[in-house]
Parts: structure tokens; C-alpha cells; sequence
């Protein structure tokens, strides 16, 4: 009798006639990590280390309840200081004025909103996995989505200021809303610029309204543990002055802002509902939030601007900077929070590296295609916005003999090496399952979509239809510290985050546990195996090994169809 | 509805709010929960962590009417929307731009959009506390130390004393046969009302 060819033993597997590999090694000794094995037949665990639903509560509870270690407070302290540089620099441009910054007639938008831009596409990402990988039921969003959707909240508040302070007059902030004010004036819903306050501040309080509903459980979970040590009357630090302590304090605030959840079943149902509702509301939001703010551009008449790819370009250049800065946050996460890596595994990472990998190529398409239709549309002026402002570098125009050459070649280039060339490593699986690796290139990603909003912006401005009003833009200390203290803002704020709320979903990680099946068998080799092999159970005819097919289900129980009502109807 | 006014209430006077169970795992509770549901109770609810696939069905629950309600607060906002910036732009301060029509309808579609959005996302969630009789920060319930646990990895079904068929013997007795590890009562601890004066 001869073995079975690997290929025909795989797809037997699939068809559920073949029994799974038995010896599921739950660690890779290479790699210190189990979840990543190539065999197609059997799904990698989500979560590693062979984790009851107790230990992810303590793994994630952990980290509030007892501090996340001695680096807190310095990173803490040192990200808060450069912070603090955000509200002095807007101090300053408040009571001097735009001129701070290194504006001037033909650039009158440049790292204002290059950064906004930057920051609301950051936010994409969250809104992504909470709500589109939910919707496409990839559960291994689970254990990524809190932090994300976290990253979401504070890039879009980051995002929020610019456009709030390059107004000029920023106590006439106001105007944007559709206010009636003292001149009967209201605002032009014609215009991309308010579709963008629209879709910005619809945005902004969507997702927190998602991330705040997604933590109510977690959040009850807190206040039952901090209840919990009350009931058993153990002792816990107080508060300095007030007296109040800590566990009391966390009964209090968590539980007011869990609002009473009790894990019912009846609430659940409907909180479900709730949730994939707001999951299929988000999805189309989050599309239209980019698309939006690409209007602001595409519907202008400037060369580089005026341009129909624009909105699903920039859809994809945020997804894309999006789990870049995802994957810069949770791989230090990883670090400093050992626990975690059995939550956050080897190939949850590996499966954003392929996202990045696979957006890289939308944009990279983009960029193609831009250059393309200004070249195939016979548009003199959309042909030099490419060439003269942004593509030939003053060396290369030498050697060719051009007159004419692009100032911000470097600007262009870093661009298209950060965003189309640094994810290509990403081919390489050994790449992938590097953390270091793919923290280099998310770095590296991030710095790309920030010069690809500097891109657009500046290298389209600074030289459009009058040659006569032609000018360089160059960024004083104000632009460089504001955007310095933006990124401060963001890090504290996650910072924040990582102290004092659950990091992960724990009901959501706790439900795509292969425990939580109602229909799980506990003796199974693997358990996502075994919910593919549900419908062949237990018969003795699907040619499983009778070791498998049951004999593992509840001690001194007779065997039974798992979806078969016990004791009759 | 005679049964629903037999009160329960223990020896130390405290009123009875029902009898809750602790079981082993999501299959045990997934099976007790059909129990139940069979055996005819209506005022009884199953707590777990996280939501066990398929207990709406074991427990017999209705489907949850939220949707028709955020489709139509959904609908609704976009339409206000869509109304209001027609009120703006067509008769409060009509502004000639870019030549095109005041009452043009195309270039409000993003902020209707937008706006059905943030109505249909706040009707979702002050939607599902409504329908969940939500905020409610004290319950019987979250008095029990083994309660406290399901948001651990506790899983608890408790049968309100309020159902009419609950009769504590016999519930004590289908819970145990539903394989429960452990049953107790649970009682209000807030003061029973003082009984009815006699006429």
C-alpha cells in the first residue's frame, strides 16, 4: 500500500475525508512561534501558548492592573513634553498669524495640510480592520483591532487640528459649521472643502462611537475584577490626599463607563447587530473619507491635482500608511509587553506585511497611471507638472540635455523608493516573519506617505499655470515642531491608551478561540481543524481515526451529533 | 397573571431575585440553554464572555428588531441631510457658483451620505442600550462573586424568580440536570417593598 501523494492527502483534508496532521506543535523552536505553518489544511491558531479564556484576561488585564512596567513613566514623560511643542507652535500662529509658517502667495497650502493629510490617512487603517476584515470575517483581526482602531482615534484628532488651525483666524474655526451667524451667511455645500468638515468630523465621532461599543465588554471586565477584590476585600493602593482606592476607583470609572453590561445573551444578540451594523456603515465611511479629501484636490483645475484617479489612489495610499503605522506601534508593543506575543503572533504580522505588500502595488499603480494620463492625455501642462516639478532631477536633465529640471526630484524619489521599492522585500517570507524587518519598512512606508502628501501638495502649487508667480516652498521651525508635536500628541495618547484601557478585544479574542465553539471537542489535534470536520461527526465512515472522532468529548457522556439536543427535546 | 405576584423572598427577608447556574464550558451552557428554553421559561437569561455562536437559537430568542430601527433613523438622517443643505443653498442663501443651479442635487450627495452615517452609527449603539434596558449600573446579579466571573470565563444561566413557572425545587433540579457545576440563589439586596396594606 502506497502513501498517498502530499497533494491528494491535502486536498482529502480539505474535503474533511482526511484526518489533520495530530502533532500540531503548538511552538515553532526556529522561530519561538506556532503560528506559522504552511500547511493549508490547518488554520494557524490565533492565539499561542495553548491559552484558556482566563489567561487571556489576565494577560490583557494584567497590563492595567499592575502597570506596564518601569518604561511607562519616561516614555510617558518624554513623548508628553514633545507634545507640549503642538500647542505652543499653534500659541504662536494664533497670535502672529500664518506667516510663521513658510507659506507665501503661490504655496498657500503645504505641510498644514500635507499633515493632515497624513494623519486622517493614518486613521484608515483602524476603521479597516475593525470594520472591513469584520465584515469579510477575518477573524484574525481580533487581536489587533483595539489598538488600531485606538491609532485611529488619535491620528484623526492629530488630523483634525491642522485644517482647524491653517484657517488663519482660527477663532473663526466656527465658520465651517453650518451656523447661522449674525450676516445670514451659510456655507457652500458646493464645495469639497466642507464635504471634507463633514467628513471628517462624521468620521472622527464614528469611530469613536465603534471603539467605545467594542470596549464596553472589556471594560465590564475591569470593573468585575476590580469588584471582585472588593467582594474578597483585598487591599490595594489608594490615592494620594482623596484616600480613595485604586480598586474602587476602578469599580467606579470603568463601571460607569461599561453602563451595566452583564454579558447577557439577550444584550449580546442585539449588541452583535449593533456591531455589524456599524461595521457595514464604517466600511463605505471610511472609503468616503479619503475619497473626500481627495476632492479637495481632484476638483480643482491644477496640473497634478486635477486628476479622476485620485480618490481610490488615495484610499489605498491611506490603508497603506495605515497598517505601516499599525505595525510600527504593535511591534514595539510586542516587546514591551512580552505576554502579548502569544495574542499578537508571528502571523498576524505577517499577514499585515502581505496587506502592505498588496497596497503597495495599488499605489504604485497610481503613481503609474498619473503618469501615464499626463502623458496620454496630450495635457502640456499636466506632462510638466510631472516632469518639471516633480520627476527629473537636475542631474539626469543635464545628461539628457533638458533645460528644465524638477526641484523636488528628492522629494518625488524618496516617495517612490519608500512606497513602491521598500515593500518588494515583502516578497521574501523570511522578511515577513522578521520583526525587524517589517518594523524597517513600515518606518520607511510612513516616511514615503508623508512625502506623497508633499508631493501632491507642494510640487502641484509651487509651480502652476504663471511662470511669473513661481516659488519654492521651504518650512520654517514652526511647520517642522507643529508636525513634530503632532506626532507627540499621537504617542502620548497611545500611551495613554496601553495604561489605562484593554488593548485587546478580549470578548472577541475569547470568541474565535477554538474553546469557544459550543460545538468544540477538546481532544482534537486542532481545534479549527475540528470545526471543519464539524459536519462529518462522528461517524465511524468519515475514516478518522477513532481516537479522533469522539472518544474526546465529555468524559462518561454517550457519544453524540454535537448539534443533537441533549436529553431529548 | 396571578403567579407574577408570588414574591419570593428568603428567611433573612430579602426578596429572591432567581436561581443562577455555572457551567463548564460553552457546550454545557450551549445545552442547558436548550433545556430551558424547552422547558417553557420565559424571564431567564444565559451569561457568557463572549457571545456563544448559535445561542440565540439554543435560547429561543425573537430576532432582534434594532436593524428595521437604524434603517429607518438611518434613512431618515440622510434625508433631513439632503433637506437642510437644499434649505441652505437653495432658498436661505442662494449663492451663484460655478454657474450651476441653486437647487443642483449631485454636489450634495457626500454630506448626505456623511450625515445618514453619523445618524445611522449613533442610532446603532443608543439603539442596542435601549433595546438592552441600558445604562443599568446595578443589578441583582452583579452582587454574586461567581457572577462576576463571566466576563472572566464564567458561563451562567439564571432563571429570574419572576417567571411564572418558577417553582425554585424544580428549577433547582432541571438546572442540575442541565449539568450545572454549581446553583445558588440570588437575592435582591436592596429593601423588599413593604407589602401592600390591607384595605
Amino acid at each position: 500500500m502506497s502513501a498517498p501523494h502530499p497533494d491528494e492527502l491535502t486536498t482529502k483534508r480539505l474535503a474533511g475525508l482526511a484526518p489533520p496532521p495530530i502533532s500540531a506543535a503548538p511552538y515553532d523552536p526556529r522561530t519561538g512561534d506556532g503560528s506559522l505553518n504552511d500547511d493549508p489544511t490547518q488554520r494557524p491558531p490565533l492565539v499561542l501558548g495553548q491559552r484558556s479564556f482566563h489567561d487571556v484576561t489576565e494577560t490583557v488585564c494584567g497590563y492595567i492592573e499592575k502597570g506596564p512596567g518601569k518604561w511607562w513613566l519616561p516614555a510617558f514623560v518624554t513623548s508628553a513634553q514633545v507634545a507640549g511643542l503642538m500647542p505652543l507652535m499653534i500659541l504662536y500662529l494664533a497670535v502672529t498669524g500664518v506667516g510663521v509658517w513658510g507659506l507665501n502667495n503661490q504655496v498657500d497650502w503645504a505641510w498644514d495640510i500635507t499633515n493632515f493629510v497624513f494623519w486622517i490617512g493614518i486613521g484608515h487603517a483602524g476603521t479597516l480592520i475593525s470594520a472591513i476584515l469584520c465584515l469579510f470575517k477575518q477573524k484574525w483581526r481580533t487581536s489587533i483591532n483595539r489598538a488600531a482602531e485606538a491609532m485611529t482615534i488619535f491620528a484623526v484628532i492629530c488630523a483634525g487640528t491642522f485644517p482647524g488651525v491653517h484657517v488663519g483666524r482660527i477663532w473663526m474655526a466656527w465658520m465651517l459649521f453650518p451656523i447661522p451667524n449674525a450676516n445670514a451667511i451659510w456655507p457652500n455645500f458646493r464645495s469639497p472643502l466642507l464635504w471634507d468638515v463633514f467628513a471628517v468630523s462624521t468620521y472622527a465621532t464614528v469611530s469613536l462611537l465603534f471603539w467605545y461599543m467594542g470596549m464596553i465588554p472589556d471594560l465590564a471586565t475591569l470593573r468585575d475584577r476590580a469588584a471582585l477584590r472588593l467582594l474578597r476585600k483585598e487591599r490595594s493602593g489608594r490615592l494620594p490626599l482623596i484616600g480613595l482606592s485604586y480598586d474602587r476607583l476602578r469599580a467606579l470609572v470603568y463601571g460607569v463607563l461599561s453602563v451595566g453590561w452583564r454579558f447577557s445573551s439577550r444584550h449580546w444578540l442585539n449588541y452583535e447587530k449593533a456591531y455589524l451594523m456599524l461595521a457595514g456603515v464604517s466600511t463605505p465611511l471610511v472609503l468616503s473619507v479619503h475619497s473626500i479629501v481627495s476632492f479637495d484636490f481632484a476638483t480643482s483645475q491644477l496640473p497634478g491635482w486635477h486628476t479622476t484617479i485620485f480618490p481610490p489612489y488615495f484610499v489605498a495610499g491611506a490603508i497603506f500608511g495605515g497598517f505601516a503605522m499599525v505595525l510600527m506601534l504593535l511591534i514595539p508593543s510586542r516587546i514591551v509587553f512580552p505576554g502579548m506575543r502569544d495574542l499578537i503572533t508571528a502571523r498576524h504580522l505577517e499577514n499585515m506585511a502581505k496587506i502592505i505588500l498588496a497596497t503597495g502595488f495599488m499605489v504604485g499603480f497610481a503613481y503609474g497611471m498619473e503618469f501615464f494620463i499626463a502623458w496620454y492625455s496630450g495635457n502640456s501642462y499636466e506632462t510638466d507638472a510631472f516632469l518639471y516639478n516633480r520627476v527629473l532631477p537636475p542631474f539626469v536633465a543635464e545628461w539628457i540635455g533638458s533645460e528644465r529640471s524638477a526641484p523636488y526630484w528628492w522629494a518625488y524619489w524618496t516617495m517612490i523608493s519608500c512606497n513602491v521599492l521598500s515593500p518588494q522585500l515583502f516578497w521574501f517570507k523570511s522578511a515577513r516573519r522578521s520583526p525587524a524587518a517589517i518594523f524597517l519598512v513600515a518606518l520607511l512606508v510612513t516616511i514615503g506617505m508623508w512625502f506623497e502628501r508633499f508631493v501632491i501638495i507642494v510640487t502641484s502649487l509651487h509651480r502652476a499655470f504663471i511662470p511669473g508667480e513661481w516659488h519654492m516652498f521651504y518650512p520654517t521651525y514652526v511647520d517642522i515642531l507643529t508636525f513634530v508635536g503632532s506626532c507627540g500628541t499621537f504617542l502620548t495618547l497611545y500611551l495613554l491608551f496601553v495604561r489605562f484601557l484593554p488593548q485587546f478585544a478580549m470578548s472577541e479574542i475569547k470568541a474565535v478561540m477554538p474553546q469557544a465553539s459550543p460545538h468544540h471537542h477538546p481532544g482534537h489535534a486542532t481545534a479549527h481543524a475540528a470545526d471543519r470536520h464539524g459536519a462529518a461527526h462522528p461517524g465511524g465512515a468519515t475514516g478518522m481515526p477513532p481516537g479522533l472522532a469522539g472518544a474526546a468529548h465529555h468524559p462518561g457522556e454517550p457519544l453524540r451529533h454535537p448539534d443533537q439536543p441533549k436529553g431529548g427535546a | 397573571m396571578a403567579a407574577q405576584n408570588v414574591r419570593y423572598v428568603t428567611e433573612s427577608g430579602e426578596e429572591v431575585y432567581g436561581l443562577m447556574a455555572q457551567f463548564s464550558g460553552p457546550a454545557d451552557f450551549y445545552h442547558a440553554a436548550e433545556m430551558v428554553r424547552d422547558a417553557g421559561f420565559r424571564k431567564w437569561d444565559a451569561y457568557s464572555p463572549f457571545p456563544v455562536h448559535g445561542i440565540d437559537e439554543a435560547m429561543g430568542l425573537p430576532r432582534p428588531r434594532l436593524p428595521l430601527l437604524v434603517a429607518v433613523v438611518g434613512l431618515g438622517g440622510a434625508a433631513l441631510g439632503f433637506l437642510f443643505q437644499y434649505f441652505v443653498t437653495a432658498i436661505a442663501y442662494p449663492m451663484v457658483v460655478q454657474g450651476k443651479p441653486y437647487a443642483a442635487w449631485e454636489p450634495f450627495i457626500p454630506v448626505t451620505f456623511e450625515i445618514g452615517v453619523l445618524f445611522t452609527a449613533f442610532t446603532c449603539i443608543l439603539g442596542m442600550m435601549a433595546f438592552n434596558g441600558l445604562p443599568r449600573l446595578h443589578h441583582p446579579l452583579l452582587t454574586r462573586e461567581r457572577f462576576l466571573r463571566v466576563s472572566d470565563d464564567a458561563f451562567i444561566i439564571a432563571i429570574e424568580a419572576a417567571d411564572p413557572r418558577f417553582d425554585a425545587p424544580a428549577v433547582q433540579a432541571l438546572l442540575t440536570q442541565a449539568g450545572a457545576l454549581a446553583v445558588e440563589v440570588v437575592t435582591d439586596p436592596r429593601p423588599a417593598p413593604a407589602p401592600h396594606a390591607p384595605h
